[in-house]
């Protein structure tokens, strides 16, 4: 269950902070649409942790079994940035079928909420809507929240510092996953 | 199923694969009429994987499986500790009595009429089942179980029914194979049933035939140099380099061996089979880059040695498992993925990955990542492959395109039958030998009333037809 601590900054601090987050979270949502996927990876702190777990049909109440555990089961991501940026030379490398040719991707972020201030660190959750449209006539909807851990940084106003992406689907249902959320 | 309407008119099933030319219409894979009857001959008929016994570890633990289109219910006995399987489908009237992945249950109750279940599968109890004005005691409890699997089978670790209780046992269904899976359920250090598997299933949709990918893939080498050119520039191998694959991932030091492409045109199984010269187990080599993960792998290894020190390892896949038992299953030592029809142009992969059950956790912590980003639909290796499955469908379909035929002919009369295991064609190991075998399968099963028509239980039949 989210909580809310801490975030109950003052005024116009309040204001430029929150605008510092949105605006970067759709930077960060443009870079993928275009597939400036290098310039997406600037954004990922060095010793980023991406987590997209699978999610089970439980029992109500049975809320420890919902995600896959990250300690001892299988996710759709768990990764560090050499994977991610792994993954990004494989679909820059012209010749990764899946996303070759590429895909029209549009990510739609919203219900940004800022959960906690702790130094130069923000833990913000957010919802995003991903359509994909391909080749003719291939469709793939990605609905779901985020859990960032946002770092300040000089360069790119903040480094994604840990991300889990919780997706709204049991069985996948798109036959792959060519981005990232 | 005599006769079919097809493209080109009326056909006899055995009419659509061309032995001599080694093709196959596409017919097989495109037709309605003919994935209908598959469900009844060959998913009604074969024996099934359903996963694995470390998946219900105690005692009323179950898991919702499926069976080609149907789902079943796979759960440990409260009293015995025997694990089950049924049909997920309440016996009154067909709602769906558990729609938990997994879980712990004492009894499973239907949320339509409360029809209950124990663990084993009776009926224990149901709304008004007392009431004088209603059922008045009178529902017969033996009658309206669920429905069981007609035979299950616990194979070292990994679970498999049939619907058909006059399927042959397990072992003579996977016949040769046998020595494989049971190998495949070994630990690194050679202890028997020593894995267990990472939960959950891994499951996503593909719109494509089911026989495409389950009928091709782990039996075709010579997809890969095309298919995963991409892959090495993603560098996801254990070492974080460019290497992957191998017997769970290990890589092993240069040892005298035989590989072929087998294909069992009895049985329907086949794929990559190695047949070592000699005893022992070949030497370890360093393959990880995280800490310590070589260290375990290696004295695992050298256990095995021991065990193995004057026997011949069980003839097995390339460096590990990777063949297809027939006709949906494919078991590769460290990655099992099965492909369950949905409709004639959608199937639903599922997946499940071994290791050492004794392994320490930064052992199952390396192995676990290393599955996750090679396997899946979120995997840098098999995601390429859900492109091609994907699009051979959809080029498939059309009138002018269910004209041409497959081409299945890579290797065709060039493969030598086993003295030891009839209808068993060892063939050069880039050939398409397993893939002509799963046809003479198929088209056995599909032609058969019953299982008294079929290998093994009718050993006077032989059902290569190429």
């Amino acid at each position: 269950m989210t909580e809310r601590a801490n975030a109950a900054l003052e005024g116009m601090d309040r204001v430029v902070l929150l605008k510092d987050i949105e605006q970067f979270l759709y930077w960060e949502a443009l870079l993928l649409d275009e597939r400036r996927l290098n310039e997406w990876l600037d954004l990922l702190a060095e010793d980023i942790h991406y987590w997209m777990p699978i999610r089970r049909n439980i029992k109500f109440g049975d809320w420890d079994l919902e995600y896959s555990d990250p300690e001892s089961e299988i996710s759709y991501f768990d990764e560090g940035k050499d994977i991610l940026t792994g993954r990004v030379r494989q679909i820059n490398s012209g010749v990764h079928w899946a996303e070759e040719p590429v895909s029209r991707f549009s990510h739609l972020i919203s219900n940004i909420l800022l959960l906690e201030v702790n130094g130069d660190e923000v833990r913000v959750s957010s919802k995003f809507f991903c359509y994909q449209n391909r080749l003719q006539d291939e469709v793939n909807l990605f609905v779901g929240r985020r859990y960032d851990t946002l770092r300040r940084d000089p360069d790119t106003v903040f480094k994604i510092v840990k991300r889990d992406v919780i997706l709204d689907q049991n069985v996948l249902l798109p036959k792959v996953v060519n981005t990232f959320f | 199923m005599a006769n079919l309407i097809t493209a080109r008119g009326d056909r006899s099933l055995r009419s659509l694969i061309d032995t001599e030319g080694g093709t196959v219409s596409r017919e097989l894979y495109v037709n309605e009429d003919i994935f209908e009857q598959e469900q009844e001959q060959i998913f009604g008929r074969c024996w099934l994987f359903l996963g694995h016994e470390s998946q219900v570890p105690n005692p009323g633990d179950f898991m919702v499986t499926r069976m080609g289109t149907e789902e079943v219910l796979v759960v440990r006995g409260r009293k015995d500790n025997q694990i089950r399987a049924f049909l997920n489908s309440c016996a009154h009237r067909g709602m769906k009595v558990c729609r938990y992945d997994q879980g712990n249950a004492l009894v499973f109750t239907c949320p339509f009429h409360a029809w209950t279940y124990d663990c084993n599968g009776a009926l224990v109890g149901a709304a008004y089942q007392y009431a004088p004005y209603a059922y008045d005691g009178g529902i017969d409890r033996e009658q309206w179980g669920l429905t069981p699997v007609a035979q299950f089978k616990n194979y070292y670790g990994s679970l498999w029914a049939t619907w058909d209780p006059k399927a042959p046992s397990f072992e003579d269904y996977v016949g040769p194979f046998a020595e494989g899976i049971r190998y495949d359920c070994e630990a690194s250090d050679g202890e028997e049933a020593g894995i267990e598997v990472f939960r959950p299933f891994q499951k996503w949709r593909l719109p494509t035939n089911w026989k495409v990918p389950a009928f091709s893939s782990s039996t075709d080498l010579t997809h890969a140099a095309m298919t995963h050119r991409s892959v090495n520039a993603a560098a996801i191998g254990p070492d974080r380099g460019t290497m992957s694959g191998g017997e769970r991932h290990k890589r092993r030091a240069p040892f005298p061996a035989d590989r072929f492409a087998a294909g069992d045109h009895n049985l329907g199984h086949g794929g990559n089979w190695t047949v070592y010269q000699q005893p022992g187990v070949p030497e370890y080599v360093d393959t990880w880059f995280e800490a310590g993960v070589d260290d375990y792998f290696r004295e695992a290894r050298d256990r095995k040695a021991a065990k193995y020190a004057d026997r011949i390892l069980p003839p097995h896949g390339h460096e590990g498992g990777h063949f297809c038992v027939f006709p949906n299953f494919i078991m590769d030592s460290w990655r099992w993925r099965w492909w369950h029809p949905h409709t004639v142009g959608v199937v639903e992969r599922w997946s499940l990955f071994g290791v050492d059950k004794n392994a320490p956790k930064h052992v199952k912590d390396a192995v676990r990542h290393y599955v996750m980003r090679y396997n899946g639909p979120t995997g840098a290796t098999e995601s390429d492959d859900m492109e091609n499955w994907n699009y051979v469908y959809a080029a498939s379909q059309g009138a002018r395109a269910r004209k041409r035929n497959y081409f299945f002919a890579n290797g065709l009369g060039r493969g030598i039958e086993s003295d030891q295991h009839p209808g068993v064609v060892f063939n050069g190991s880039h050939t398409e030998e397993a893939h002509r075998a799963r046809f003479s399968r198929w088209l056995a099963f599909m032609e058969a009333s019953s299982w008294d028509d079929l290998y093994p239980i009718n050993r006077a039949k032989s059902h290569r037809i190429w």
